[in-house]
């Protein structure tokens, strides 16, 4: 029998129904491979194997009459930041100390009522802060791809970096992530997988545990664009619960996949064209416009001005929304508590033992930047420089524009514990420069494996679209996934 | 702009993170680094630019005033490290 952790979501849909195997079968694959990697490339800080197992005998008996959901019986990663009802959640972090939620959060929810199944919790950077699943109080999770010839430990970029290592090692069938800057499609891009963040507001962040409110999007990290247009339309909902989940349909997404792309109009910003940028990627950037020119869309070179500002703008907005939502650890109500002398030592303490390094310069960035005398000159300066990188985004798409192509990433995965990134928080952060505008303009942005650079890592190109219209984004990316085929890491671990 | 330590004490203080003195001092060159690189905003003309309130037009909802969630206090206080009859407890704050 063929390993089923080698099918594909749609793939093992269409058998399951076939009845070619069971969904106990399906979910049993995927522990035993849990089982046998997680230790090499710790993608997994919770395993759910009892209930993964319950959940997959509830769906044997659905599929039996001929009934069931969208991923019935589609065995599931769920990232650490998801709210899950009576399991660990603490978004990677020691201040979350032993904390179960007593909810489900909106997104998980809508999965398990398509009838898909949890495998476990991932591993993340703690918060969603960090571009290379370093910051986790779980430890670094290990890329599935490393340099031909090298034994070195790669990232798996962050911070869903364990929902990227899962999907590429096979070790669930598709993975919830989020995206506050990037944190969806460079992980994505750096493992070979594909990742959509879509527009803000598309799925609610109900029961998300929050980092920076006005950007924080959930999506999924899949092994390839039908994949993710499954899970996306299984995941996004309109919710009364989520002051900004937006009430508009929820498109066929993967009913466009396969839909000509003749005539449609790309636009390539030249200001992402940036110094020291490896020409691996330039080199793909080109190959990608040229795929797209063969299947009859129409190139066309637009500015998009205020790009270089969205990055140090995105390090005023974050840490200010984070500062705030995370004053609620306050060792009081959940998760770990240090007592002191008094109520304000005890909050002292136990915070400053709770939260790892990046989360604490955040907070402290976050606190700065919105105190007395320092608001107008940081954070309302940032917050005007988003209106006009959101206006750089309405000028091209009100020219005619459907789309934009770009770079997922100025660089391939790089080495756990890389020196010059963990001595400089600024060079780490350069790792978002193509992927933080999005959210800022809160546009949908996909990432697709589109080559491999020199060493045979791999590479993604990011597509943006308007507000909404995701359709037209799994449409397009699937042009280049037909030009450049699939990618699948040599097993090693 | 950059910040002198004191400056990083008191944002530790309002932020309740204990920091002694030398996590300070490695935190005032982290923080300085990431000033450094936001200062680059000065750079942009923002003259007559409204800020950015929502990234979707959109009205802000509104709920009926009722109630339809609640009696909950078991749940609420669940995960509390200490706690006594559904309240949580903290060491005494009024002499």
């Amino acid at each position: 029998m063929t390993d089923l952790t080698s099918l594909t979501i749609s793939q093992a849909s269409e058998k399951l129904k076939a009845k070619e195997f069971t969904a106990v079968e399906l979910t049993e694959s995927y522990l035993a491979a849990i089982e046998s990697a997680n230790q090499t490339l710790n993608a997994y800080v919770v395993r759910n194997d009892d209930q993964a197992r319950e959940m997959a005998k509830a769906s044997d008996a659905r599929l039996a009459k001929g009934e069931g959901g969208a991923l019935e019986g589609v065995p599931l990663g769920i990232k650490d930041l998801f709210g899950t009802r009576d399991v660990h959640t603490q978004a990677c972090s020691h201040i979350l100390d032993g904390f179960k939620p007593r909810y489900e959060s909106t997104v998980t929810q809508n999965l398990w009522d398509d009838g898909a199944v949890m495998l476990g919790k991932l591993n993340m950077d703690e918060f969603a802060m960090g571009s290379s699943n370093e910051t986790s109080y779980y430890g670094p999770v290990t890329n599935p791809w490393r340099n031909k010839g090298s034994n070195q430990a790669l990232v798996p970029g962050g911070s869903s970096g364990g929902s990227a290592t899962a999907v590429a090692a096979r070790l669930c069938a598709g993975a919830t992530a989020t995206d506050t800057g990037g944190s969806i499609r460079q992980p994505a891009a750096f493992t070979g997988t594909v990742g959509i963040k879509p527009t803000y507001g598309r799925c609610s962040r109900w029961g998300i545990v929050a980092f920076a409110s006005s950007l924080d999007q959930a999506g999924p990290i899949a092994r390839d664009v039908r994949d993710a247009a499954i899970m996306l339309k299984s995941m996004a909902s309109v919710d009364a619960k989520d002051t900004t989940s937006v009430d508009v349909p929820i498109g066929d997404y993967e009913g466009a996949i396969g839909k000509s792309v003749k005539g449609m109009k790309i636009g390539i910003p030249k200001e992402y064209r940036i110094d020291g940028m490896p020409e691996d990627i330039e080199a793909l950037w080109q190959k990608g416009i040229e795929w797209y020119r063969e299947a009859g869309a129409e190139i066309v070179d637009i500015s998009l001005p205020h790009t270089a500002y969205a990055l140090p703008a995105y390090y005023i907005v974050a840490p200010a929304e984070a500062s705030s939502n995370l004053a609620r650890y306050d060792g009081v109500r959940y998760g770990l508590r240090v007592d002191g002398s008094d109520i304000t030592d005890t909050y002292e303490k136990t915070r400053a033992a709770g939260f790892g390094d990046e989360v604490r310069r955040r907070i402290l960035i976050g606190t700065y930047v919105l105190s007395s005398g320092y608001y107008d000159a940081y954070y309302l300066r940032a917050q005007k420089v988003r209106t006009l990188i959101k206006r750089d985004f309405e000028n091209v798409f009100n020219d005619g524009i459907d789309m934009i192509l770009t770079p997922s990433t100025p660089s391939a995965a790089f080495a756990i514990g890389d020196e010059e990134m963990a001595a400089d928080p600024v060079k780490m952060f350069l790792n978002d420069v193509f992927t933080v505008t999005v959210n800022m303009a809160g546009l949908p942005g996909i990432s697709v494996p589109a080559g491999v650079d020199k060493g045979g890592l791999p590479l993604g190109l990011q597509l943006i679209g308007k507000p909404f219209a995701e359709e037209e984004l799994f449409q397009a990316a699937h042009v280049i996934e037909a030009a450049a085929g699939g990618f699948v890491a040599e097993r090693w671990w | 702009m950059s910040v002198d330590i004191n400056t990083v004490k008191r944002v530790a203080k309002l932020a309740r993170i204990a920091l002694d003195d030398d996590k300070a001092a490695t935190m005032q060159g982290e923080l300085n680094a990431i000033l450094g690189f936001i200062d680059q905003l000065n750079e942009v003309d923002i003259d007559g630019v409204a800020p950015m309130t929502s990234v979707v037009d959109t009205a802000m909802k509104k709920r009926k005033d009722v109630v339809d969630d609640g009696d909950r206090a078991e749940d609420v206080v669940a995960n509390a490290p200490e706690k006594e009859d559904n309240y949580f407890m903290v060491a005494k704050v009024i002499e």
